[in-house]
């Protein structure tokens, strides 16, 4: 049975890690490649690295720790941010990405989805959708790190994007993104879940266990992902695997 | 000497990564050069991307020779990984008709996965025959890295190990020295690296 994926994020900013908060504040929270021998060791089913670096000498540094972590361990990683061509896709895809994400480029170019997905295959194109609440609660799709709010739905985006191509949605909370406090927004995560047939991954607010499985079992999400509750609290992905076994979910568990 | 083909559409890192860490001191190249091909035990043909790319750009860059006189006429231990593994077939269905490797007969298409979501991602259990060499000491509840659309329909004489979503696939193909896996070894944790420890160890 294919097992329900967890996958913690890590977020990358000229070669460090951060956290935000609803995608600004950063912070400085270490060293990335020591995170990912950490979270490797601890069963992650899958790595992803979103690089919110503005400058060329950032995205060098994006470069440099795919590819040191690609070397070190034996997992998928998934690398996003900043990719606006088939040539940056392939670039990361040589620097050791299994899979690459694009966002801001594919709604501003949703030609960019066919185009990658007919030269890489669907099943390695992940778009990722920053959902944001707007104006009286309704929810658009923001852009360029969560600084512009486009009055999209983003599960309509989200039935565009899978038809022109992408393999798996990931679907980020941006007002839940840093905050760790009420999980993954269920109503929107399995709106969108309902409406496509590809897998979707939610990220963003998770600050217990019980939220990946309320992600899994409410909100019809293929893969869980979550930053802060690794990084900040004494929760680790051994942990988050076991509770979600307990609560009768396919996963993989360390032998 | 393991040769890892660089036809621009593989995760070539991690294959030569992975083949580094258990080829027990083995030489790995990642080569664009189909004389290279010579020099090498064992060819592996990794594979992320689109079956009717993939055949043009072997054959474009003049691999297609070269695999036939060194993997069918010399017989030299060949894997193909997911792609790697769907091109052996007849014919490809992804963008249209190609024709592909035709080591083994059987045709590459949809994987029909029912109600399930498609693309078939993440880590997933296989049926394997126990005593196959690609599975020495491995155990049966292990999961590998699966990401496809597709699957290699081929007849159940070549199968060496089935995984199931919304259908029964080929996980795995054996003809002599020809060995494909429709998952990824090389990012399947330590079991993905037994597995390819064992490739290395078969005899030719």
């Amino acid at each position: 049975m294919l097992r329900i994926r967890l996958v913690p994020v890590l977020l990358l900013r000229n070669g460090r890690m951060i956290k935000t908060i609803r995608f600004s504040s950063y912070r400085d929270v270490g060293d990335p490649l020591r995170t990912v021998r950490v979270y490797d060791a601890q069963g992650a089913d899958e790595l992803i690295f979103l690089d919110i670096s503005a400058t060329v000498e950032g995205r060098n540094h994006l470069l440099d720790i795919v590819s040191a972590s690609a070397r070190e361990c034996f997992i998928p990683l998934t690398v996003g941010g900043g990719v606006r061509t088939v040539e940056d896709a392939q670039q990361l895809f040589k620097a050791g990405a299994d899979r690459v994400s694009i966002s801001t480029a594919a709604i501003e170019n949703p030609d960019l989805i066919d185009e990658m997905a007919a030269y890489f295959g669907s099943a390695n194109l992940v778009v990722c959708i920053d959902a944001k609440l707007g104006e009286r609660g309704r929810y658009g799709v923001s852009t360029h790190s969560g600084t512009v709010l486009l009055k999209r739905d983003p599960a309509d985006w989200a039935v565009e994007a899978a038809r022109r191509g992408a393999g798996e949605i990931l679907l980020h909370f941006v007002d839940r993104d840093g905050v760790m406090d009420s999980g993954y927004d269920l109503a929107l995560l399995s709106k969108v879940s309902r409406a496509v047939s590809v897998p979707v991954m939610a990220c963003g607010g998770v600050g217990t266990l019980q939220h990946l499985v309320d992600g899994v079992r409410q909100g019809g999400a293929s893969a869980v992902a979550a930053a802060s509750i690794f990084h900040f609290t004494d929760q680790s992905p051994i942990k988050a695997h076991s509770f979600m076994h307990d609560a009768g979910i396919p996963v993989c568990l360390i032998y | 000497m393991i040769a890892i083909i660089d036809y621009g559409l593989g995760n070539l890192l991690s294959v030569a990564k992975a083949f580094e860490e258990v080829g027990a001191g083995k030489p790995v190249m990642v080569t664009r050069a189909p004389e290279a091909l010579e020099k090498a035990s064992h060819i592996v043909l990794p594979g992320v991307g689109n079956y009717h790319i993939g055949m043009q750009n072997l054959r474009r860059m003049g691999f297609l020779e070269s695999l036939n006189e060194q993997v069918i006429g010399n017989g030299k231990m060949f894997l193909g990984i997911c792609l790697g593994m769907q091109m052996l077939s007849e014919t490809g269905e992804e963008s249209g008709q190609t024709e592909g490797l035709g080591w083994i007969p059987g045709r590459c298409r949809r994987l029909r996965a029912g109600d399930l979501k498609l693309p078939h991602i993440g880590w997933n259990d296989l049926e394997f025959q126990g005593d196959h060499p690609l599975f020495q000491n491995i155990a049966r509840e292990r999961e590998f890295y699966f990401v496809h659309s597709y699957c290699f329909d081929c007849p159940p004489e070549f199968r060496v190990a089935h995984c199931t979503y919304g259908e029964r696939f080929a996980a795995a193909v054996q003809r002599s020295n020809v060995l494909g896996t429709q998952f990824h070894p090389e990012k399947s944790r330590e079991t993905g690296l037994k597995l390819l420890r064992n490739f290395l160890r078969m005899p030719c």
